[in-house]
């Protein structure tokens, strides 16, 4: 895979995410404990081999910055290659964001200073642990000019309306993949993941920029469905993509069942992320947990049931929490009562409060909220 | 030349014989304590929040696995162009090469390396205690007392003062004698075994004690009796807060138990003095639902099913249903299986303990598995494999 460069794009992650994404990008919101949704895609790419990876980054990216830090964590700080972060060019923050291809456009430098003779594009809010090896061979095989890696909608798993649904001939040629309209009737829908000849996108950025067209979807892959090769290559893991608060909390919660929690981690390869000097989590008189994820640093003292716990929480006395999930710094005062939340970092509940969602629409309260 | 106000020297060579089976591969300050440490983290983290940012930690007992912790030391900052940390084990000269012979001889050997830094002072310290400590309120002392030599005290129980080097001070805290392991002590002040000099006044110490050919070359032994019968001045300098030297199996396994407190006199929680560790990348710890956990410290990747009640889980652990552990500590990675029972026992790293096994000593002891083990779960087992340490 040294001849891979990956890039992970994150100008265009739709999120209806809302209180989560109003401080920080859909790459950079919590997931799973004491994940970033970036991570699963920045560790696929580490474990796959991929040593070059650039980050996209548009708007909302002081927390990604932070966490991305020199790429340490992923083994990415090197003296060669390594990770990039490049955010959008000075003009273009005082005017519309045009697109992704102008993106592209104004760092175009750095796809002709990277060795690599592939790139393989991604976003950044999908949750898997996927070994992009197969499909690059396939890639190769298959004399395909693009490759996109897609998944059969589980309809236990999945919310139709997150996905772009595709149509896919017996030769594995892509006939149609939807924009946005939502339209088709396929179980078969887009991840988001793109590998192409560096040469071919190259191209299609200068081509389609020079033509005032920048949407890198519409413009490089729909437009060309007829004139390029463009096949499909199915991913037959665990892939969810987190763009709503519903399949947030969803997502979050199934991770609660063992196998999926074990799968998730560990294979293929490890999720990495950046670590904290948290001293274990301390289960102190009165703690109850049960089937419950939790992290590092949290204090616990009351009851937490089918939940997941972030970093340094603390649950004082009495306090129930059910079916939630809590942020970094999170604080749950004495005999509050928590079902179906959400809460961001560093909220703080008083004591004797009953906060309480349903399944279908969790509350959620935003970063640093006081109740 | 560039000068560093202070230079510290971490004694990290112990072999920890007292701590059995634990020490068999690693040197103590490797010893894996607190659900994510290692013993050396308490002294390196105290450096960094110090203020001090050069640092030697010499090694000599099973280097392997302490030299691949400390690494370029950016666990705990020390990843620093100018200073930072250095591993010093022995080496040859063109005179041959020998071995430490003892604390002083260690850092006569490595004069050339404090040189490097020219500094004024020189924190002596070792890598084998829990506590957390400001060295820079102790330095303020010991310039304010215009002192040659400080030397930390705390005061330890009456029965186990004979432990330690017990020092005897003035009014003025200027120390007027010292006892090492005295069988008789006069009174309780103990040394921490941490020292702050003069480099100055160290180094011609050091030479001359090297030159004295019956010389242990020992801090205790040889130079601090030396300084005083010279009437050098040398300081106590008064510490109240929490400390322990673990180098027994029981003093390792209170100590982890001491973390076990509502409010444990040492806070791991503490936000301003967080104890740096090499933090592995684990995930969340997943706990089921047939679980119950109460007064303990559970590290991240591990998987609870049973009952854990005032104890400490590392990372990786995994507690199957029905098991009961008490009053113990689970090193790293360690896999027990459903039905076990495990009471007042210290579980080393990578042990597997098959179903239905109990663990368990009959005189209240601490029972002490070597890492690596495999126990399988026969009624007789604890007898044939638990390895029971007395100190």
């Amino acid at each position: 895979m040294e001849e891979v460069m990956g890039v992970i794009n994150l100008s265009n992650d739709r999120d209806q995410l809302n209180e989560l994404t109003f401080h920080r990008s859909s790459a950079s919101v919590p997931f799973g404990g004491r994940y970033r949704l970036i991570d699963f895609t920045l560790s696929n790419m580490v474990n796959s081999g991929i040593r070059d990876v650039s980050v996209f980054i548009s708007n909302k990216y002081r927390s990604l910055m932070d966490h991305l830090g020199t790429g340490a964590e992923w083994d990415l700080d090197r003296k060669r290659g390594g990770l990039f972060i490049l955010p959008p060019s000075f003009e273009h923050t005082s005017s519309p964001f045009k697109g992704d291809l102008q993106h592209f456009q104004d760092h175009i430098d750095f796809f002709y200073r990277g060795q690599q003779k592939y790139v393989i594009l991604t976003g950044g809010n999908l949750v898997a642990n996927m070994d992009f090896r197969p499909a690059f061979e396939y890639h190769q095989v298959s004399g395909a000019d693009i490759t996109v890696i897609y998944k059969k909608l589980d309809p236990d798993l999945d919310d139709d309306q997150s996905y772009r649904k595709m149509e896919i001939d017996e030769h594995r040629r892509i006939i149609t993949i939807e924009n946005e309209s939502n339209r088709l009737k396929s179980n078969k829908s887009s991840l988001e993941i793109y590998i192409i000849e560096k040469q071919l996108l190259l191209d299609m950025i200068h081509t389609n920029t020079e033509n005032g067209k920048y949407d890198f979807l519409q413009h490089c892959i729909i437009d060309n469905l007829h004139q390029l090769k463009i096949f499909g290559f199915e991913h037959k893991g665990y892939a969810v993509k987190i763009d709503s608060i519903e399949s947030y909390y969803r997502h979050n919660l199934k991770l609660l069942s063992e196998s999926h929690w074990h799968n998730l981690f560990s294979e293929p390869g490890p999720i990495y992320t950046k670590t904290k000097d948290e001293p274990p989590a301390k289960y102190l008189d009165g703690a109850e947990v049960s089937n419950s994820i939790v992290a590092n640093g949290c204090l616990i003292e009351g009851k937490v049931e089918n939940s997941i716990l972030f970093r340094g929480v603390k649950v004082h006395k009495g306090a129930i929490i059910k079916n939630s999930i809590i942020m970094q710094k999170s604080e749950i005062g004495e005999n509050t009562i928590i079902e179906n939340v959400i809460l961001d970092k560093e909220v703080f509940i008083s004591p004797e409060r009953k906060l309480i969602g349903t399944k279908d629409k969790p509350l959620v309260l935003g970063k640093k909220s006081m109740i | 030349m560039y000068q560093k106000e202070v230079v510290a020297m971490l004694l990290a060579g112990g072999e920890g014989k007292r701590l059995g089976v634990l020490t068999n591969r690693q040197a103590k300050p490797a010893v894996p304590f607190g659900g994510k440490y290692r013993i050396i983290d308490f002294a390196l983290s105290n450096c960094t929040h110090s203020g001090i940012e050069t640092v030697g930690v010499l090694t000599q007992y099973e280097p392997l696995i302490l030299n691949s912790y400390i690494g370029i030391g950016s666990h705990w900052d020390l990843d620093r162009n100018r200073g930072g940390v250095t591993v010093l084990p022995p080496f040859v000269q063109q005179d041959g090469g020998r071995w430490y012979k003892g604390t002083a001889n260690a850092i006569y050997q490595n004069i050339a390396f404090i040189e490097r830094y020219n500094p004024r002072y020189v924190l002596i310290i070792s890598g084998d205690h829990i506590y957390k400590m400001n060295y820079s309120h102790m330095l303020k002392y010991h310039i304010e007392k215009n002192a040659e030599l400080s030397i930390a005290g705390i005061e330890v129980p009456w029965e186990e003062a004979s432990r330690f080097g017990i020092m005897n001070i003035d009014p003025s805290t200027r120390i007027r004698s010292f006892e090492e392991k005295p069988i008789q002590p006069k009174n309780n002040l103990a040394s921490m075994g941490i020292y702050i000099f003069n480099w100055d006044v160290l180094r011609s110490y050091l030479i001359k004690d090297e030159n004295n050919p019956n010389s242990s070359n020992d801090f205790g032994k040889d130079i601090i009796p030396m300084m005083l019968q010279e009437k050098r001045k040398i300081y106590a300098y008064p510490f109240n807060g929490y400390w322990k030297d673990v180098g027994t199996i029981e003093s390792l396994w209170s100590a982890n138990m001491d973390l076990l407190s509502n409010h444990p006199s040492l806070d791991l929680n503490d936000y301003h003095w967080r104890i740096r560790s090499s933090n592995t990348n684990y995930p969340p710890q997943y706990i089921g639902s047939s679980a119950k956990i109460k007064n303990s410290l559970i590290n991240e990747g591990s998987r609870v099913y049973g009952e854990v009640d005032h104890s400490v889980i590392f990372y990786g652990v995994h507690v199957g249903k029905g098991s009961i552990i008490k009053d113990s500590v689970i090193m790293p990675n360690v896999q027990i299986g459903e039905n076990v029972m495990i009471y007042n026992a210290i579980i080393g790293e990578g042990t597997i303990i098959k179903d239905g096994c109990r663990i368990r000593s009959e005189n209240g002891k601490i029972t002490l598995i070597e890492e690596k083990t495999q126990i399988f779960g026969s009624p007789q087992v604890e007898d044939i494999h638990a390895v029971n340490i007395n100190s």
